[in-house]
């Protein structure tokens, strides 16, 4: 279980180093997020939540059973869209209205 | 190493659920400086971090704090504080209140009343919770935030505490706080014992593995009362996501199940012990492994369980939807995760009085640090925080303030230095801790013996942590980071042994998994309806028997 950057999008501002409850998350002299301890992930998706320009997503470690699968966030409003991308390539769209409770 | 010297009224030690809310209570009811060190960042530090799907502890309508005391004090078989425990529920009301006002979203049905789950629980969105929190502690103006500052120790003479240091893991700056009244607020112990998925996904564990006990350490070292160490929390948990089980069971009615389809739950009891027992057991007699029936849920309740698990464990959820064996085909896999030491799921923690006042003058501890009061959730670790707050505030009125020494500053100053240099050593903290949680794992209960130990057990357990803990003097660190990777590492190892000392004191078997003790196998009420704490003295643990009326 632990979290990808992609240095492509990533802007630098260093929001998900601050925001990590572990502090994983270092910047690099390039100015780019990378995480430093990969193995000490809790996978809590504060970073994800946290990135203004969705770079970081998460996986779940072979060990624990992935299968090549990644999940990101991105909000619109009160809506936060919980984004899967399938080892096969589709990609799955969950939204939940941050104004609604849990059913369950 | 830089330092940095501060004078502050309270110190709270974590800014997490109850240290936010302390700070806040103290702040709203006087003008007394007060001074929150977190070692992360408060807006998702702690168990918050990623969410909660519901208030565990709340008094639903018809129930009064009494029945919800009573509740706690049975399902812990007897060992637990009335009195806590009622101090605690009579607020739960209140601070949900409290919350909902400041933006948590809490559901309401047609009459406006609280939608509840079962008899106690209620139901939220609780993905912003610890945002919500932070932001009520930092826009007071008399509290003032150190993000990433890790506490090391606090200092303690004539059983007074003065104050704590720190280490700025950002910087190295070395901290000196001066305060007379200190709150511990740092959670309780993960990553004690091997966890279930020891390889690269080893932080993927139930508690926040970023609490490591750090508070009890500290307490330890100083000699402050301790209680029920022995009780350890086991969460009964989704396979390898370790996501909770009760929105499947509460939630769409989801039954254990053992490999043959048999319902199981029922043959083993329905206390908290008792369910992660009966799925032990059911492995142990090769009727393993074990599920939750969640096959033929329809699917809207499958869509419902996709959301509230990304609210509060999305691993779940990546986990169904990434290979497509979604839950309502599927029974959800269910395992034991390693025993943790918590303080707001069982009775483990400081022993303190109603105020929630610990046995070191002016320290005072809530939340999961605090002991004697189990099920207390987020909303008792509240209820704690403002009641520490306002005690706080009381003994600041009645006592001077005082200071830290500078003999304790250069010893302080003097340990940090000498761990922290470049000079090479054959072992890291990473590798003594994989050793401490082989040897807690394999000789003191863990999952590999199925939560079993003996005395002799034991006693091997003990003799490795000690020479794990002298070899941890040989660390060395390269920058601030790995300052606090030293410290946490000694501070899990003081609490292990401590762990350790309480498993060996109760001569018998009154939680299954939580203290399966294979010499004595039995409950015995006649003996053993007693608290166990411990005091650390000259080097040993002094174990305390207290009379559950004593408190
Ligand atoms: C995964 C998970 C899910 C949960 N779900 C629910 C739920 O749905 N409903 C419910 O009611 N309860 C739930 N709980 C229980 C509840 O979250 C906790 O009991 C409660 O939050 C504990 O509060 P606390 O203040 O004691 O600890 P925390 O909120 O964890 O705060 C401890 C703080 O101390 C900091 N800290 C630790 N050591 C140091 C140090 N040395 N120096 C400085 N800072 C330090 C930590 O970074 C952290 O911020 C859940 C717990 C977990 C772990
Ligand atoms: S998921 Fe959580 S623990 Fe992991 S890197 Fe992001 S913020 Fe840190
Ligand atoms: S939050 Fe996003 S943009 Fe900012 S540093 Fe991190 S990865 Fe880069």
């Amino acid at each position: 279980m632990s979290i990808e950057i992609n240095k492509n999008k990533c802007i630098g501002c260093g929001k998900c180093r601050d925001v990590c409850p572990g502090t994983l998350i270092a910047l690099g002299e390039d100015r780019k997020a990378f995480i430093r301890y990969p193995r000490d992930c809790w996978g809590c998706t504060s970073c994800l939540k946290e990135c203004p320009v969705y770079a970081i997503s998460f996986f779940l470690g072979a060990d624990m059973g992935g299968t090549g699968g990644r999940l990101h966030t991105e909000k619109e409003g009160d809506i936060l869209k919980w984004i899967t991308e399938r080892p096969d390539g589709r990609v799955i769209v969950t939204e939940v209205d941050t104004r609604e409770s849990n059913k369950y | 190493m830089k330092t940095e010297r501060i004078k502050t009224d309270i110190l709270i030690i974590g800014g997490g659920t109850a240290g936010c809310y302390a700070a806040v209570t103290a702040a709203e009811n006087s003008d007394k400086q007060i001074l929150i060190c977190e070692k992360a960042h408060i807006k998702r530090s702690g168990c918050l971090a990623a969410g909660v799907n519901a208030l565990n502890a709340y008094i639903t309508e018809g129930r009064t704090p009494q029945d919800y005391a009573d509740y706690c004090i049975k399902d812990a078989h007897g060992i637990a504080r009335e009195d806590l425990l009622l101090t605690m529920s009579q607020r739960l009301k209140a601070v949900t209140e409290r919350l909902e006002r400041e933006g948590l979203v809490i559901l309401r049905d047609e009459q406006g009343k609280y939608v509840t789950r079962g008899d106690r629980n209620i139901k939220i969105n609780g993905e912003n919770i610890k945002p919500l929190l932070a932001d009520m502690a930092q826009r007071q103006p008399n509290v003032r935030v150190l993000n990433r500052v890790n506490i090391t120790d606090i200092d303690v003479t004539g059983g007074r505490i003065n104050g704590a240091f720190g280490i700025g893991i950002g910087d190295g700056t070395f901290y000196i706080i001066e305060a007379s009244a200190v709150l511990m607020a740092t959670g309780g112990a993960a990553g004690l014992y091997k966890p279930n998925n020891p390889g690269f996904s080893r932080h993927k564990m139930w508690y926040c593995p970023f609490n490591t006990g750090a508070g009890y350490a500290m307490g330890i070292r100083h000699g402050a009362e301790m209680t029920t160490f022995e009780m350890r929390f086991i969460a009964l948990r989704c396979k390898d996501t370790i996501a909770p089980t009760g929105t499947l069971a509460q939630g769409v009615g989801a039954k254990q199940v053992n490999v043959l389809g048999e319902v199981y739950e029922q043959k083993y009891g329905l206390t908290t012990s008792e369910r992660v027992y009966g799925t032990a057991a059911e492995n142990a007699a090769g009727r393993g492994p074990c599920f939750l029936r969640t096959e033929g849920i329809t699917k809207d309740q499958e869509q419902s369980l996709l959301k509230a698990y990304l609210n509060m464990a999305p691993s779940q959820t990546l986990k169904w939807l990434e290979n497509g064996e979604l839950p309502g085909e599927n029974n959800v896999e269910i395992e034991g995760t390693e025993p943790y030491i918590v303080g707001g799921h069982t009775a483990s923690g400081f022993w303190v009085d109603a105020d929630r006042a610990t046995t070191i003058k002016g320290l005072y501890a809530a939340g999961d640090a605090a002991g004697g009061a189990p099920q207390k959730y987020v909303t008792g670790a509240l209820a704690e925080g403002e009641i520490a707050a306002q005690s706080m505030l009381r003994y600041l009125d009645r006592n001077e303030p005082s200071g830290i020494s500078e003999e304790s500053i250069a010893r302080h100053l003097s340990e940090a230095g000498r761990f922290l240099s470049t000079s090479d050593s054959p072992y890291t903290p990473e590798q003594l801790e994989e050793a401490m949680q082989t040897v807690m794992d394999n000789y003191a209960g863990g999952i590999r013996t199925n939560y079993r130990f003996s005395e002799k057990s034991l006693g091997i357990a003990e003799k490795r942590i000690i020479q794990l803990e002298a070899l941890s003097d040989s660390l060395r660190a390269k920058d601030a980071q790995e300052l606090m990777y030293i410290y946490e590492l000694r501070e899990r190892l003081t609490v292990c042994k401590t762990v350790i000392a309480h498993l060996r004191a109760r001569k018998e078997t009154r939680w299954h998994c939580f203290a399966e003790n294979t010499d004595h196998p039995e409950r015995d009420d006649e003996h053993w309806k007693v608290f166990v704490n411990s005091r650390f003295e000259n080097g040993s643990t002094e174990i305390i028997l207290r009379r559950v009326s004593e408190g």
